[in-house]
Order: structure tokens, then C-alpha cells, then sequence
């Protein structure tokens, strides 16, 4: 049987989706697939478009996998246009003359930014917000304007207005309703929603109708007039008042349009042709659009399944979605849930407000008091997900409702919603649609941590909001199934790595032996010794290279260097904030032509001196501390460095000390032993040349104070790091670190990055902020002390060593003879030398004995 | 082949290792423990070739004792040398005595 020629017109959130679920669905494979993508790009997440100025990279928000479309043999006709379509022949013609057949077509166009037709609006300062070229050009304009007004306050302008405000822009947000956020939120959250956002520095005007843009004004290029008589200068506008589906195409092939706009589809997303499909925000189904990218991915299933049914009944028809959801706007948080405004006929409210906490919420309950229909909540979200649990399965509510939205201190003690209280058919995750029946059967298919879940059936990799309810589903799938969850360090501690720290440190253990005989069984492996070594360090604050410990640590501990393949060592001392005089550089390059060691740049901003042999590792550091360096504790699981970028005092755009911050941190928690290693980053601006982002722990200077991230790593899965807190005094921002380092060094696994232990901590960084700003475990005043006390005990542990005629004796490279390591050699390399492979000193097995520069052969 | 004395056995700290220079060998002398018990294998890591295995970590795996390369952590049994992460690997172990603390190695 030939393939079916399917044709995709518009390649964004939802037409990949669309591709996404066919070619993984059975019977997928039967259709020759071309997509047509108007934009330069191929699709992107445009739900976190706004990240596109903080992190500044398309790729970051791509959608399609490498080599996605090539693997599939899709053809993608990036940056061309369908202009019109043929019915009756099936063919689609595009913008450059090419004509593609189609058995089937699906329509996935799309919405365009609607612009209200105000008088000027088409001028040189007006802006939308909706593709990536629409930010590059909205940051380009940004760069020599102080003041920007966004158009609109729904949840698209507020999303555009903290874009803006990120920018550095004076932000107003101009709406012509009453009250922010008018879909999703009643006048008292919308209310509490603009005090928040105005304390921010972003000013609000409501019930405000724009009549004209006039390109005049006296301190800013453009005025607008209202009609109230009040004007408003500015220097650049976004428009952000809501989209309309983009059916012009669908208009021109004479297909039925719904009277509010969009392309009319059936419960299978069929159009007035049979052969054509709309899916997503071109789409009118029941006479409604929908602007959110869950009801259009649902589209998309429900299309793929229609299509692959041929004929048959397909697996699932759209029945419209729900439009709840939970967003964090100009960092508010915001939530609504069905019936937010409470027009269900005969229902009641029940509010909390507290003003100091700038919290308001509110349910909206039916008539007879046991259905839960709608819920808005302001500044605290944390109830969403059970909230949302509870509307949308119809589950019957407590005797008192507003216990649900009670803070504990209040008497309220929130009825646990169980996991086990869910139907199978509960949608945990509506981002992707993932019901708890599928997360059972995920789990009883053998993924039983989170991180497995997400990959396994998508769920929680969307908003993530529904991360601490996917856990609990996890918990108690395991648990019916009765799998227990092991976290034993290895099979000589049937402990986890935080129990046993604790159990150190109550019992005041002291050595591995100890901990052994009490705890564990057997002699101990290269999982354990390490593991109890580190927590030793980190506990005790104690020399790393005590006899009894010596036996516990990788080599790179106890020789105090990070051992290469040959067997040499490097030699990194620090240099805190990547500072470094001329004198102590000219130090390090003597060393380094002395000892003929490889120099380079590494990448943590400091310099690196390979090839050193054990036995001159000593006499190579005590020339260095000589000169002023000590160690850089280069080959520890520690904190490496602090990165910094030149910062206010060099830097014409810097804002606050990089350099001073980092070399000030940097010197306040080297040495300290941690599960695995850890970096910094401190940048003096929002430019963020330190990629502070890309690090375990990331400061980005702002006007007033610090920006404090946590939790991000470059290496082999790069995450970006979390905002914890923002505009931080120094000392806040230090008793934060001091705070944030024990944590972690408490409860990580070990070998667990900073990365991975965020996230498989339940409740992610919202919980991490509980416990390190709100210290909800109520012993931070006990991890600053700990703190305190380590930072007290520093040594450098190469000076320390120096001393030690016995330390020294372990760095001879044989017990019973001055030999040097016969194996060493080195080949010519860039004017400097590299470790010869195996095959190269095969060739010269001949000439052993001494260190050799081999020539290679031309 | 004959023994050659290298060192006491108060020159290796407990739990640790040596590389001894034995008859134009690298040789990698492991004590486990504050007991008078000393191992002896080749020095060189099979899979990194580089002489390393006597700075590795002694582990104990199925009731026996090995060394983890410090390299790629491939584990060594101290009596026989065999490879625990890959059969078809394994170094040459050498028989070693005690005499009144002295450590002597045949290889």
C-alpha cells in the first residue's frame, strides 16, 4: 500500500505535537509527512517564551529533538508560507510557487496577537508579543528606551510586562477593564494581584481605553491619550490584549468559521471538509476558541487517533478542556480553577485574605455545599493541585470546606487528598494529559522515581505543577504494590547517606571504623569509605588526610591532586574570583617551566598544571605557597571556584561587585567537603557573563542587591538554576548560602549534584525556599552555626601537609626505591606535551628509565 | 624465583596501599587492615595502562577483598587479581611473606 500524503500547515506548539503523537502511534508509519513552517524556526515553546531574555537562546525553547523530522523522514518547509489550497485538487500552494498533493490536511495555524484599533497603533514604538523575532526586536528597541508600556492585562500582557521589567524597562501595564487578569481571577484577587505587581515597580492602570499613540512627548518618544482625558507618555508599546485564531487561509478555502473566528471542528477536529483537520488555537470547537496549550495538544491526540482509526472508532473525542491553571506572573503566583468568578447559579464563596502575607484565596462551591467548582488563589498556590483534583473529578468536599484554604495556624488542618482518593481516570498532569491510571501502570512497569515517571509518560514535565502530586501517586502505587524503596548506601550500610550523617553526628562517631562496627557489616568498598569520608570532613571539619581517614578517599584526596589517565596528577592552586596578581602569575609559570608541566586555562577561571608526578607534588606546592597560592582544592568534592565577571568596578554596565562577592564566597566556603563537587557563578548584571545560571549556586546583581539561584549545572545535563530569593542584602544572601550549603550537605545523596538533588526533592525549589528563607524546619540557626564552624577550621591542606614529614613520605612513587614511574611519557604537542598513548611508548619500549619527549613520527 | 624484602609492614597505614620497585616490576602491596595481611598484584591498571592500582580504594565485594583503579573504579581481587567487572580480565598477583614485620614479594 502507497503512503498517505499528509500535509501540516503551521509548525508551533501543537502541530509538533501533532507530528510527535503520530509517528509514535501504530499505523503512523503509513504517512508521508511535509509540514509547513512559516517562521525561520521550526517549533518552540512559546509558553516560556519570556526565558528567551534571560537565557537568550532559540535552542533553549526548540521543541523538536535533533534530527526529530530527519529520523522520520518528514520534510519541513521552514520559513515558507501555504498561501492558498485547492479543495478540490488536494493541493496546498506556498509563498515560493511549490505545490504539495495531500490525501489529508491539518490545519494548525495558529493565533495572531490581536491589536486594537487605536489610532497609531501600526508606529514605529508598537510591538507584539508572540514569536521569538517579536522579542529580538521588542530587546532591541528596549536597549535605548527607559520607559515601555504593555497593552493588555490578562495573563499574556503580565507575562510581556515581567519580560519588559527583566529588561531593565520602566514597565507600566495599561488594561481596559477594571481589574487584572479578568478571564481567570475575581476583583478581589485581581486586586490583591496588582498590589503585588506594584510593589514590584511595575505600575497598573485599569479601566483605561486608549484612544490614540501619538509619536510626541517630553520625555519619551510616544504619548497615549484615553478617553478618560489622562495621557500617558512612553517610549514604546507591546501589544498583549489577547489572540485571535488565525483563519485567514481558512477563510480563503472556504471552510465554515465559527462567528467568533476560528476554523468550526467536530469532536474528532474535523473541519466542514472531512479531509481537513483544525487543531489548536485555530480551531472553534462549540463556538470557542482556546488560547492555552493543553486543549490544543488534546486536539492534537484526538486528530492522530481519528485519522489512524480510518473509518473505525477512534480512541478519544474532544469534549472541551478545562481552563484552570497556575502561573507565576512577575514572580506572583497565581491560580484559578473553573468557576473563578462564581456565575454557576445558587453557588457560595468562601475567602481568606491576609494582607500582610499578601495571600487571597477563594472557592466557589455549589449550592447544596459538596462540589467544589471553582477556586482563584493569589500569592499562594500550594493548594492548586488538590483543589484542582477535587473539581475536576466532581469528589465530595469536607464538612467545611474552607478548611481546604485554612493556613494551619488558623485551626485549619487540611484534609489530606490522598492519592489513593483518585479515580484512575484523574488527570494528574494537564499539560500532557496524563491520567493516574497510566502513572500506575508506568510504575508497575518498573519506573519508580520521579525523574523516571517524567520521562516515561510525560507528566510533570510541562508547568511541573503537578511534581508533589505525582509523587504522592508514585508513593502510593509502590507502596500497594509493595516494592519497598531502598536507599541503602551499599551493601555495608543499610542506610541512606543523610541517615548515617545524622546518626555521626547525634553519636559523635568519629572514624569509618566506628560507623562500621556500630551500623554496617563487613569491611567497607568504594561506594561507602568515600561517602563516610566526605561526611566525616563535612561533619568534624577534619584534616582529610588523618591516617585514619586516608584509607577512606579516592586518590585525588589523598594525594591532593586530580590523578589523569597516566597516573600524574594536576596541580590547580586557587584563585579565588579568578583574580590573580602579575607577580603570583610569574610564580606559577617558573613552576611550571621547572617541573615542565602542561599549562592551561581551565575552565573554572584558573590555571592548570598537568603532568605533575607524585613525588614532585610536594616540592611543587611548596614553591607555590611560597608565592603566595594555596591549594585549590581542584580534585575534591568541595567547592571549586566562584566565576566571576568584571563586574561594577571595571564594567560600564555592571551594577553591583562580581569579583569582590565572589572572591568574598569563594574564600568563605573552600575546603568544605560536600556530596559532590560544587561551583559558583556571580555576575555584576543581568547580562550574566558569569553563567551564573549554569551553576550550583548563581548570583546575578541587580539594582538593589542580589539575585540569589540555586540547583544548576552545566555538564552532562545541563540545567538551569532556580531563583530562590531576589534582591538580597549581601548579608542575607550569605547566611542564605551558609544556610543552602549545610542543607544539601545534610541531605544529598552521595555523588548527587546540587541538580539532581533538587529534583528528587519533593516539592522542589518552592520547598527548598520554605526551608532555607521560611526555615520551615526550624533548625536554621543550627546549619549556621554548623557552617560557621567549618568555615573557622579551614586549613590549607598542602601547607598542612608540608609540614608532616610522614605525609610526606606516601608521595615517593615507590616504597623502596628513589625510581620514578617508568611509565610517564610524553609526546610533543603545540610547543607544550601531552601523555603518550600506549601505542607510542610500545615504539620506545627500548629507551626506559627516564621521563621522554618522544618524537612523533611525521 | 626468590623473595626480596621491600619494607616493614608498619611502613603500609592500614586500609592502604604501596608500589614497590621488585625486580624490575611495579608491584601494588595492599593491607587491608592493622593485621599482619599484605596482597601484592601488578601495579598497572589492564584498562587504563598506567601504574596506578596501588593508590586504589580496598573494597570488599562477595566476601572477598579487591582494589577499585582509581581510574575507571574496575575492581581487582587482592588474592588473584581477577577482574570483577570484566572476566576475560585480570593481573598477574604475587605471593608474599611476612618475616618478623618484613614485607617480601616474589615476582
Amino acid at each position: 500500500m502507497s503512503k498517505q500524503r499528509l500535509v501540516v500547515v503551521g509548525n508551533g506548539m501543537v502541530g509538533h505535537r501533532f507530528i510527535e503523537d503520530m509517528v509514535e502511534k501504530a499505523g503512523g508509519e503509513n504517512y508521508q509527512i511535509t509540514v509547513f513552517c512559516e517562521e525561520p524556526r521550526v517549533a518552540y515553546d512559546r509558553v516560556h517564551l519570556s526565558s528567551y531574555f534571560s537565557h537568550h537562546t532559540a535552542e533553549e525553547l526548540s521543541l523538536v529533538k535533533p534530527d526529530f523530522y530527519q529520523k522520520h523522514a518528514i520534510e519541513v518547509l521552514l520559513g515558507e508560507r501555504a498561501i492558498n489550497v485547492d479543495r478540490h485538487k488536494q493541493i496546498v500552494y506556498s509563498a515560493s510557487g511549490r505545490e504539495v498533493a495531500y490525501d489529508k490536511l491539518i490545519m494548525a495555524t495558529g493565533a495572531y496577537p490581536f491589536v486594537p484599533p487605536i489610532q497609531g497603533n501600526d508606529s514605529k514604538g508598537c510591538f507584539v508579543y508572540r514569536t521569538i523575532e517579536d522579542l529580538k526586536a521588542i530587546e532591541l528597541c528596549a536597549k535605548h528606551s527607559k520607559r515601555g508600556v504593555v497593552i493588555g492585562g490578562g495573563l499574556l500582557g503580565l507575562e510581556a510586562a515581567g519580560a519588559l521589567k527583566a529588561l531593565g524597562i520602566d514597565t507600566h501595564v495599561v488594561e481596559f477593564a477594571p481589574k487584572l487578569m479578568a478571564e481567570q481571577l475575581d476583583q478581589a484577587g485581581g486586586d490583591q494581584l496588582r498590589r503585588k505587581i506594584e510593589r514590584m515597580g511595575v505600575q497598573v492602570h485599569t479601566s483605561k481605553n486608549t484612544l490614540e499613540i501619538a509619536a510626541e512627548g517630553e520625555s519619551c518618544r510616544n504619548t497615549m491619550h484615553f478617553a478618560d482625558g489622562s495621557h500617558l507618555e512612553t517610549d514604546f508599546i507591546v501589544f498583549s490584549a489577547g489572540i485571535r485564531p488565525q483563519d485567514k487561509l481558512a477563510k480563503q478555502m472556504g471552510l465554515e468559521i465559527a462567528p467568533r473566528g476560528g476554523i468550526v471542528i467536530n469532536d474528532f477536529c474535523q473541519s466542514s471538509d472531512d479531509n481537513i483537520y483544525a487543531i489548536g488555537e485555530c480551531a472553534s470547537w462549540n463556538n470557542s476558541f482556546f488560547g492555552l496549550v493543553a486543549p490544543g495538544y488534546k486536539m492534537a491526540t484526538v486528530a492522530v487517533d481519528h485519522l489512524l482509526a480510518d473509518g473505525a472508532a477512534p480512541n478519544s473525542q474532544f469534549e472541551g478542556a478545562d481552563m484552570s491553571a497556575k502561573l507565576k506572573l512577575l514572580g506572583v503566583k497565581v491560580g484559578s480553577i473553573g468557576d473563578a468568578n462564581g456565575r454557576t447559579p445558587g453557588c457560595k464563596s468562601y475567602v481568606y485574605q491576609n494582607e500582610e502575607a499578601e495571600v487571597y484565596k477563594r472557592l466557589i462551591v455549589s449550592e447544596d455545599n459538596k462540589k467544589l467548582l471553582g477556586a482563584v488563589l493569589v500569592g499562594d498556590t500550594s493548594d492548586y493541585g488538590d483543589l484542582l483534583q477535587l473539581a475536576l473529578n466532581e469528589i465530595d468536599l469536607p464538612e467545611h470546606p474552607d478548611a481546604l484554604i485554612l493556613p494551619a495556624h488558623a485551626g485549619g488542618e487540611k484534609p489530606a487528598l490522598g492519592a489513593d482518593a483518585l479515580p484512575d481516570s484523574a488527570v494528574i498532569c494537564s499539560c500532557f494529559d496524563v491520567t493516574k491510571g497510566k502513572i500506575a501502570q508506568a510504575v508497575s512497569e518498573g519506573h519508580h522515581t520521579v525523574a523516571e515517571l517524567k520521562a516515561a509518560t510525560g507528566a510533570g514535565t510541562g508547568c511541573g505543577g503537578c511534581l508533589p502530586l505525582l509523587g504522592s501517586v508514585l508513593n502510593a502505587e509502590l507502596a500497594k504494590a509493595g516494592v519497598e524503596v531502598t536507599n541503602h548506601l551499599c551493601e555495608h550500610f543499610a542506610y541512606s547517606r543523610q541517615e548515617l550523617l545524622h546518626l555521626i553526628r547525634i553519636e559523635e562517631i568519629k572514624s569509618f571504623d566506628a560507623l562500621l562496627e556500630k551500623y554496617g557489616q563487613g569491611y567497607g568498598c568504594e561506594v561507602c569509605k568515600p561517602a563516610v569520608g566526605s561526611i566525616l570532613a563535612s561533619v568534624w571539619g577534619e584534616h582529610i588526610l588523618k591516617p585514619e581517614l586516608v584509607k577512606l578517599h579516592d586518590t585525588n584526596d589523598n594525594f591532593l591532586g586530580n590523578m589523569q589517565k597516566d597516573g600524574s596528577y594536576s596541580v590547580i592552586p586557587r584563585m579565588a574570583g579568578g583574580e590573580v596578581t602579575p607577580q603570583a602569575l610569574a610564580a606559577l609559570a617558573q613552576v611550571a617551566e621547572d617541573y615542565s608541566l602542561y599549562t592551561k586555562v581551565t575552565g573554572a577561571q584558573r590555571i592548570g598544571l598537568f603532568g605533575a608526578q607524585k613525588d614532585d607534588l610536594p616540592a611543587i606546592w611548596q614553591r607555590l605557597i611560597d608565592a603566595g597560592f594555596e591549594t585549590g582544592q581542584a580534585y575534591a568534592k568541595a567547592l571549586r571556584m566562584a566565576k566571576t565577571c568584571v563586574g561594577s568596578t571595571w564594567c560600564r554596565y555592571g551594577v553591583q561587585d562580581s569579583v569582590g562577592l565572589g572572591v568574598k564566597i569563594e574564600n568563605r566556603y573552600k575546603g568544605i567537603r560536600t556530596p559532590h563537587k560544587m561551583k559558583f557563578g556571580v555576575s555584576g548584571c543581568t547580562r550574566e557573563c558569569a553563567e551564573a545560571q549554569g551553576k550550583d549556586l548563581g548570583i546575578i546583581a541587580t539594582d538593589a542587591g542580589w539575585n540569589m539561584y540555586v540547583c544548576g549545572n552545566g555538564g552532562m545535563k545541563p540545567r538551569h538554576a532556580d531563583l530562590l530569593a531576589s534582591d538580597l542584602s549581601e548579608t542575607t544572601l550569605i547566611q542564605y548560602i551558609d544556610r543552602f550549603m549545610m542543607f544539601y550537605i545534610r541531605t544529598a545523596a552521595p555523588l548527587q549534584r546540587t541538580s539532581v538533588w533538587l529534583e528528587n526533592m519533593e516539592g522542589g525549589i518552592d520547598y527548598l525556599r520554605e526551608v532555607i528563607v521560611n526555615d520551615k524546619l526550624g533548625f536554621n540557626t543550627q546549619l549556621e552555626s554548623d557552617l560557621a564552624k567549618l568555615v573557622a577550621e579551614y586549613r590549607c591542606e598542602w601547607a598542612d601537609t608540608l609540614e608532616s614529614e610522614r605525609q610526606l613520605k606516601r608521595f615517593n612513587h615507590f616504597i623502596n626505591s628513589d625510581k620514578r614511574d617508568d611509565n610517564l611519557m610524553f609526546v610533543d604537542e603545540r610547543e607544550q606535551h601531552r601523555p603518550a598513548s600506549f601505542e607510542e611508548k610500545q615504539r620506545t619500549l627500548q629507551a626506559k628509565g627516564d621521563i621522554l619527549h618522544l618524537e612523533l613520527e611525521a | 624465583m626468590s623473595f626480596e624484602t621491600v619494607c616493614h609492614i608498619d611502613d603500609i597505614t592500614p586500609g592502604t596501599g604501596v608500589c614497590a620497585w621488585v625486580n624490575g616490576k611495579q608491584v601494588a602491596l595492599f593491607r587491608p587492615s592493622r593485621d599482619e595481611q599484605v596482597f601484592a598484584l601488578d601495579n598497572m591498571c589492564p584498562f587504563g595502562k598506567a601504574n596506578v592500582l596501588s593508590r586504589g580504594l580496598i573494597a570488599e565485594h562477595q566476601g572477598e577483598l579487591w582494589v577499585a583503579s582509581p581510574l575507571k573504579k574496575q575492581r581487582f581481587n587482592l588474592q588473584d587479581g581477577r577482574c570483577l567487572d570484566d572476566t576475560s580480565v585480570a593481573v598477574a598477583s604475587y605471593a608474599v611473606e611476612l618475616r618478623n614485620g618484613e614485607v617480601a614479594v616474589q615476582a
